[in-house]
């Protein structure tokens, strides 16, 4: 059968998620849907499966339209998703969960005996009579491929797979999902990963920014889909003047411990004034820096230090006092508090005053931060009721006027333009201060055009740190991808 | 009407619309259970506020009731979901009855002692429960209810161990405190002008605190986006713990009032279940903190006016409990409702009141 997404929009709130998306999966093909976090996959495939509905655009089944409420009028309609950490009833038994989620087949004997044939076809090696509870992710995943399996679905939707499972499971799972083409099955694979992308699928559909912004047959130019992944419209004319001062920063051989991405050692100096980037796939490393740098999660190794101090087992708090500063990607769970007002978070910041808060300075003092940041917005409006662009103005709004480190995670992402060219404008005045600005980015232009130099990350290295007016845009996708590993 | 104007009125019908209903319901039970509805409903409102010692009663079931809510606000501020709370009044009574029995002197002397000490027993419970989750990642609705019955336990030994009456250990108490420990009442009346002023004091303090002071501001991020607060600086832990060191101060004294107000002994269910109902208060009213007095009031109302049921109709007194979580469930009921519609779209993770957290 075939499944097609036509002109799929879903908004949240000022956010764009899907814009105008149309998508084909047919039998047996194995389609690769790229794009960086925030690409608006995960949405277009919780569309797909039942788990929300689009705003507008169709779905349908070899022609036929169909109406998916829920992800279990998708199963009927044979469309499954395999979650990144599949639903299952923990303390109860692989075969348990197996025959609980397949009422029509209700005899456990029959269950076991079609659990162990599946198994064994796709090469899985389950204990039947083992609690799930201790399962790894990938084992689970594994029964919940088969469940789909039973249950009739035809088109297997897979949500980054390969995020918490080790190197065999996923080589026992790509075999598992050729043998599955083979037989007809539709498969959807979702990462964000670009050479698994390259290993399994035949197909290969690019999203940036809630669009479809192009689609590839496999293999093909590698070059080519990080250009499309990362965008490009670069004219790197447009670089001001470097402003690089002394230098300010240093780390030495820092290391964080992570689950999974550790962060191997990294040197890297940072002058005052200057701005450097944090190039490489999503998840080589570069939140672990940053969270280490601003005090949030501990440095396993090295020193950090800031104008001669160190700094290394400095908490959080006693950063912030010394002018350092993190303005994370999600400027609502980790930047600003939904629920409380701009001047709320005015009075919040300001620890001039004694332990009363004078609301009426409060709300003149936002007042003039409203006005001086361009917010489009009230005093009393609520930080989530405020536009992306508005909500990091805010965040900007909030910072002292003197700070000695600036960490920032995508500082436009999801920015309409007119907010993205403030924010870097913003950000470029900071420099004259002598600020030492550290920012993560997976647009190739914000990287080359407003870095002094790029820190390009690679499975929680750094592989190599570059002058950003030197290096073209196909270079540094290329180091992206991992070719600076592969040179040495 | 301008939108400021209309949630106002809009908030104010979620709280009275079920009132009504929950009366509607009410009516229904008793013509259900046979008995003349509005007759009932007269002798409850008699029962609460017929003569000067049933107002006199029915404000000094308001009085823990207003403290342990006001208490509660602190740490719902914050996020938090302080349980234990009966549990802080019960170590608060056991507190302030040592005091009772170990501070000697006049009424002058002691009872502000026995005040304080319940103050310092039920700050110290509340401590421990937020202790037990900022530091030993106890949620604090299991870490209170373990402590409730610590010091439920902890009562029951004392009253039939340590602090047994003279020759008899029995569950029903200890001896009386001598008088001078006990509250001084107005007339013959159960009135305590004293409980009265604490109870007032406490609730103008925490909106005060609430909403003037960059304490209750920082509560308020911390309860509404913990993350978020953290990263803008805010000490997440510390200012935790204190709310749960000022809610179970708020409980201990309300249990220093139910010992050397109501019981002037220690007792096993000294806590009279206030602080339960004091949760189902704050429920109710929510962010409002203002609204406790009219709300406390009522639930106080009906608390002493269902005893006169009994008496006068031969109903369960638990017919007033009952027209309670009635209320409480219709209310929450309309404030779901309306979420839903507001956020049709969106999944909504939310505290149990309805309010995001």
């Amino acid at each position: 059968m075939t499944v097609a997404l036509t002109g799929i929009t879903k908004t949240f709130g000022s956010v764009r998620a899907n814009d105008g998306v149309d998508l084909v999966v047919g039998d047996g093909e194995l389609l690769g849907v790229l794009g960086e976090n925030g690409a608006g996959k995960s949405t277009l495939m919780k569309i797909l499966s039942g788990f929300q509905p689009a705003d507008s655009g169709r779905v349908s089944i070899d022609g036929h339209q169909i109406s998916l409420a829920s992800p279990a009028d998708a199963v009927a309609a044979g469309i499954g998703m395999l979650h990144q950490d599949p639903l299952v009833f923990l303390p109860m038994t692989v075969l348990d969960n197996y025959v609980l989620a397949n009422p029509a087949q209700g005899d456990r004997r029959r269950g076991r005996h079609e659990l162990a044939a599946a198994a064994g076809r796709f090469g899985f090696g389950l204990d039947l009579d083992t609690p799930v509870r201790r399962l790894s992710i990938g084992e689970r995943q594994q029964l919940e491929i088969l469940r789909l399996i039973s249950l009739g679905v035809r088109v297997l939707i897979l949500d980054e797979p390969t995020t918490a499972i080790s190197v065999t499971q996923r080589a026992v799972l790509f075999a598992a999902l050729r043998t599955l083409a083979t037989d007809g099955t539709g498969v959807v694979f979702v990462s964000h990963k670009l050479e698994e992308v390259e290993e399994l699928c035949t197909r290969v559909v690019v999203m940036r920014a809630g669009r479809v912004v192009g689609e590839r047959a496999v293999p093909c130019s590698h070059d080519e889909l990080v250009e499309l992944m990362f965008g490009r419209r670069v004219d790197p004319e447009q670089r001001p003047p470097s402003l690089v001062g002394e230098t300010r920063v240093r780390l030495e051989a820092v290391s964080v411990t992570d689950p999974l991405v550790p962060l191997h050692p990294v040197d890297l100096e940072i002058g005052a004034g200057e701005v450097v980037g944090i190039a490489g796939l999503e998840g080589s490393g570069q939140r672990q820096l940053l969270r280490a740098c601003a005090g949030l999660t501990p440095f396993a190794s090295g020193r950090f230090t800031l104008d001669g101090t160190d700094l290394t087992a400095l908490p959080y708090r006693d950063r912030l006092t010394l002018g350092i500063r993190f303005l994370t990607a999600a400027r609502i769970e980790e930047g600003l508090v939904e629920g409380l007002t701009v001047t709320e978070h005015v009075a919040l910041v300001d620890d001039s005053g004694g332990g009363f808060v004078d609301w009426d300075e409060a709300e003149r003092r936002a007042d003039n931060r409203i006005e001086r940041f361009s917010i489009r917005g009230m005093a009393g409006s609520t930080a989530e009721s405020l536009s992306g662009g508005n909500q990091q103005r805010l965040l900007f709004a909030l910072l002292p006027d003197r700070l000695s480190m600036l960490l920032m995670e995508h500082p436009t992402r999801g920015l309409d333009l007119e907010s993205a060219r403030w924010v870097w404008a913003t950000l470029l005045e900071r420099r004259g201060d002598g600020t030492a600005i550290l920012f993560s980015s997976s647009d190739l232009d914000e990287l080359l055009i407003h870095a002094d130099r790029i820190a390009v990350f690679y499975a929680g290295e750094v592989v190599d740190v570059v002058e950003a007016r030197l290096i073209g845009a196909d270079r540094l996708g290329r180091l992206i991808a991992g070719a600076g590993r592969a040179a040495g | 009407m301008p939108p400021a104007e209309r949630t106002r009125l809009h908030r104010t019908a979620l709280l009275v619309l079920p009132a009504l209903a929950a009366l509607g319901v009410g009516i229904l039970l008793l013509l259900a259970a046979g008995v003349p509805p509005f007759e009932a409903l007269w002798r409850l409102y008699e029962g609460a506020f017929g003569d000067g010692g049933d107002v006199a009663n029915t404000l000094m079931a308001w009085v823990p009731l207003v403290l342990a809510a006001a208490g509660l606000c602190v740490t719902f501020a914050a996020g938090a979901w302080n349980i234990g709370i009966d549990g802080q009044i019960t170590f608060g009574a056991i507190s302030a009855a040592a005091a009772a029995r170990l501070v000697p002197g006049s009424t002058a002397v002691v009872v502000p002692a026995v005040v304080l000490a319940g103050l310092a027993g039920g700050a110290l419970w509340g401590l421990a429960a937020g202790v037990l989750r900022t530091h030993g990642g106890v949620n604090e609705i299991f870490g209170g209810l373990g402590l409730d019955f610590v010091a439920r336990g902890l009562a029951i030994y004392l009253i039939i161990g340590p602090w047994q009456r003279e020759g008899v250990a029995s569950t029903g108490g200890t001896d009386l405190f001598r008088r001078e420990a006990w509250l001084p009442t107005v007339g013959s009346t159960n009135l305590s002008i004293l409980a009265l002023v604490l109870a007032i004091a406490a609730l103008a303090g925490t909106v005060v605190l609430l909403r003037g002071t960059r304490f209750g501001l920082e509560l308020k991020a911390i309860g509404k986006g913990p993350a978020s607060a953290i990263l803008l600086g805010v000490d997440a832990t510390r200012r935790m713990l204190w709310s749960f060191l000022i809610c179970g101060g708020l409980a201990g004294v309300a249990g220093a009032v139910q010992a050397i107000g109501f019981h002037h002994k220690l007792v096993p269910a000294v806590s009279g279940g206030y602080g339960f109902l004091a949760l189902l208060v704050v429920l109710l009213v929510g962010f409002r903190q203002a609204w406790i007095a009219p709300v406390a009031l009522f639930f106080a109302a009906i608390l002493s006016g269902s005893t006169q049921l009994q008496l006068r109709l031969d109903i369960d007194s638990s017919l007033g409990g009952v027209l309670q979580g009635v209320l409480v469930l219709l209310v929450l009921l309309a404030r779901g409702w309306q979420l839903r519609r507001d956020r049709s779209t969106v999944a909504v993770v939310g505290s149990p009141t309805g309010e995001a957290v």
